[in-house]
């Protein structure tokens, strides 16, 4: 990709042509693209109302898999898995992170909503784990002890 | 170019299971040189799987996924010699893709 194509794309020269022409909606953007206000947000507060999920009701059914202390904040394993039924995605947030937003799943039907990766964690934190299923946001929180953070240089 | 990503699946019980492991810095923007300068912040935003052409997963990502991130996710419905494939962009526009079969 050259540069004078990606000036363009940043400028949003070519998601306007593509709105116009009808070939993309916004609601589609919302529901594909990067959520640059939620993961900017620098508190939980801020995230979860920039992902519209500021009611979430706490939830027994979703399960977060880590450990409790963890000795390298660089690398923390860290899975969710949802036992609610109609889960249409997942979201990790780390309360004390600069920004608490580290990643959303999406899951299509046929896909378990069970995912698994590796965070970054400052410090010792609460970690929360936020579903959204037949439309509805759910929570649940577990706190991850941090030995060494993993944030500084 | 970013290198390879090594992903491993795994068809048990007409579930697939699918471990991505990717080559990033995940650079977050918070973290300074040993000249006192920020590093700017270069990491994977997005994340899509597909298998057969059809997204089974796609996810979005900020700075704190860690260095060399790891992914593991399933769905049902995969058999033996289908294509998954796995793309990733980062914030600066930088994008890659690997293919793996289930096997």
């Amino acid at each position: 990709m050259n540069r004078s194509r990606r000036n363009a794309l940043k400028t949003g020269g070519v998601l306007a042509l593509l709105l116009a022409a009808g070939i993309v909606r916004p609601g589609d953007l919302r529901a594909q693209g990067w959520n640059q206000t939620a993961f900017e947000g620098k508190t939980l507060a801020d995230a979860m109302r920039a992902l519209g999920a500021q009611g979430a009701v706490p939830s027994t059914a979703i399960e977060i898999k880590a450990p409790e202390i963890a000795e390298n904040g660089a690398v923390v394993p860290v899975g969710v898995e949802s036992r609610l039924p109609g889960t249409q995605s997942i979201t990790l947030l780390i309360e004390k992170n600069p920004q608490p937003l580290t990643a959303s799943f999406d899951i299509p039907a046929g896909t378990e909503p069970n995912v698994s990766t590796r965070v970054k964690m400052g410090q010792s934190s609460d970690v929360y784990a936020l579903v959204k299923a037949d439309g509805k946001f759910y929570v649940a929180k577990k706190e991850i002890k941090i030995t060494l953070g993993g944030c500084g240089g | 170019m970013a290198d390879p990503m090594r992903i491993r699946v795994a068809l048990r019980d007409g579930v697939t299971n699918v471990r991505i492991l990717m080559s990033h810095e995940m650079e977050t923007g918070q973290r300074k040189d040993s000249a006192g300068n920020l590093v700017p912040a270069h990491y994977i935003r997005s994340v899509t799987a597909t298998h057969q052409g059809k997204t089974v997963l796609s996810a979005q990502w900020g700075p704190a996924v860690a260095k060399n991130p790891f992914l593991e996710f399933s769905f049902k419905g995969g058999q033996k010699g289908d294509k998954i494939v796995v793309t990733w962009e980062d914030n600066k526009g930088d994008k890659r893709s690997d293919e793996a079969s289930i096997n």
